[in-house]
């Protein structure tokens, strides 16, 4: 206990914890209706976006956040439009613009030089860089999100549950798969500072899916996803410095612990 | 019998392919229309266009008052994800939407029009039943539920009961016989199965790419049928 304690003295802990905190509520909230309309891999190839955005930073000399935001941003509206606009389905798509991505940081890497950042630290998120802008994004980010799902609860819903349906309904599709994807880009953004590129997916997929073993309602799913997600990352933030592990992986394992015991209960109900 | 409406030199394209071309006809209110055509005679772009779903190249589709209210039935195809968390009261409350102003939030005379509707139906006791759950008739009579929640003036149902089985499938055309003869509800019902329309419809519309016959059922013809669709093939899915 004192442990636990003894981590909240430090300023950079609670930054984390708190950058953690609102960061788990977008990305599972965000989550059940990514996983639901089988966007699952978007967080993946938008985290791959966001390491060729860094990159241009970088050799810019300008700051990773706010170059990134934009172009994750733009990145996700681009998935979204090949996916409307022409037969790629999502993951086709998503695909595309990942190993593009991938391949233009990479290419950008090696032409400049006198990179000495520590690359590490964006591929599995490091909480000793979150600084005071993050925890300021990430609560405007955190309540824009909760706010936008409790204005347009019914419509979201009716998107993610049938779209034609929904758009009969006069329910303006376009427009909410659009805020989706842009409030997913920001919170891929800023949640890569926490778990890291090659990790931040596990943040949109995990709660849903462990959600999904046994909630009936869509209510439901939300809380339990979002309950879940907040919990994945206070354990996980308090066991990785009590345990001196890094704190990304850290959280995803507690996440997949979290799925596993969910998995056994619905098998063996 | 009034006008609902009216569909002129209705031309649609995919890319270069013409799906429909100058299609003409009108629904008048309380029509029950079978509409029949072979597979890519352009039934479904024609369904689509009706609720406003595609863009149309040409031609109007024109409904007699903005205020007229759709109900729309997709062709069924059984949740086949079982996990997808929703409840049938959640669904059949996505029916109510477009009446509603932002926020969209259903307030307790939505909650007891979704229970009449469900009672109407035969399915209050599965109100808190997860979708997925569901036998394909019992989804389908959710899918119809939410269709019929906000009393549509209209109800366009594209092959709701090609994945039923024939005793569900009957039951289902007794239900939409009800619908249009006692509440007035218009009714445009899309099927490859000729002997149901037949038997239930009062007008068919047949079409293959243009419209091939539009009249009351008994003019139809089986000889004119058999052209342009396989009955046998077909007739029973």
């Amino acid at each position: 206990m004192d442990m636990i304690l003894e981590i909240f003295k430090y300023e950079f802990m609670q930054r984390a914890v708190i950058v953690g905190v609102l960061i788990a509520i977008s990305s599972a909230m965000l989550g059940v209706f990514l996983v639901l309309k089988k966007y699952s891999m978007i967080g993946d190839g938008l985290a791959h976006v966001s390491f060729a955005s860094v990159a241009i930073a970088l050799l810019l000399n300008t700051s990773p956040l706010y170059l990134s935001i934009p172009i994750v941003i733009v990145a996700s509206l681009f998935i979204l439009r090949l996916n409307e606009h022409t037969k790629l389905s999502g993951d086709a798509a998503i695909g595309l613009v990942s190993s593009f991505s991938v391949a233009l940081g990479v290419l950008i890497t090696s032409v400049s030089t006198g990179f000495n950042v520590d690359l590490f630290s964006y591929l599995f998120g490091s909480i000793l860089t979150i600084g005071e802008s993050d925890v300021i994004l990430s609560f405007g980010l955190a309540a824009i999100v909760v706010t936008f799902i409790i204005i347009f609860y019914n419509d979201l819903f009716a998107i993610t549950h049938d779209e034609s349906f929904a758009s009969v309904m006069g329910v303006n599709t376009k427009m909410m798969n659009a805020l989706i994807a842009t409030l997913t880009a920001i919170t891929i953004v800023l949640g890569i500072r926490v778990v890291g590129t090659m990790l931040i997916s596990s943040m949109i997929i995990f709660p849903t899916v462990t959600a999904l073993q046994f909630s009936r309602s869509f209510k439901a799913s939300i809380i339990i996803a979002t309950v879940i997600s907040v919990l994945s990352v206070v354990t996980g933030v308090i066991i990785s410095y009590i345990l001196n592990f890094p704190s990304g992986a850290t959280i995803v394992m507690i996440n997949a612990i979290f799925f596993f015991m969910a998995y056994l209960v619905r098998r063996f109900k | 019998m009034s006008k609902l409406v009216g569909v002129k030199h209705l031309t649609v394209k995919y890319g270069v392919h013409l799906v429909l071309d100058e299609v003409n006809f009108d629904i008048e209110k309380g029509d029950y229309i079978g509409l029949v055509g072979a597979n890519g005679s352009g039934k479904t772009t024609l369904v689509k266009a009706l609720l406003n779903l595609i863009p149309i190249n040409s031609g109007e589709i024109s409904y007699a008052n903005p205020q007229i209210t759709k109900g729309y039935l997709p062709q069924l195809a059984i949740s086949s994800d079982g996990l997808f968390p929703a409840e049938v009261h959640e669904i059949v409350g996505t029916g109510l939407l477009s009446k509603k102003k932002i926020p969209k939030i259903l307030r307790k005379p939505d909650l007891v029009q979704i229970d009449q509707i469900l009672e109407r139906l035969g399915i209050l006791d599965l109100k808190h039943k997860k979708i997925g759950s569901l036998s394909g008739g019992q989804q389908q009579r959710v899918l119809l539920a939410r269709a019929m929640v906000d009393k549509p003036d209209i109800l366009i149902m594209d092959e709701p009961t090609s994945a039923l089985d024939p005793r569900v499938r009957e039951e289902f055309y007794q239900l939409i016989g009800e619908i249009n003869t006692v509440d007035g509800t218009t009714v445009v019902l899309v099927s490859h199965d000729l002997g149901s329309i037949q038997k239930y419809a009062r007008k068919m519309l047949v079409i293959d790419r243009e419209v091939v016959f539009f009249d009351t059922v008994d003019k139809f013809s089986t000889t004119l049928g058999g052209r342009h669709f396989h009955i046998h093939e077909e007739g029973h899915r």
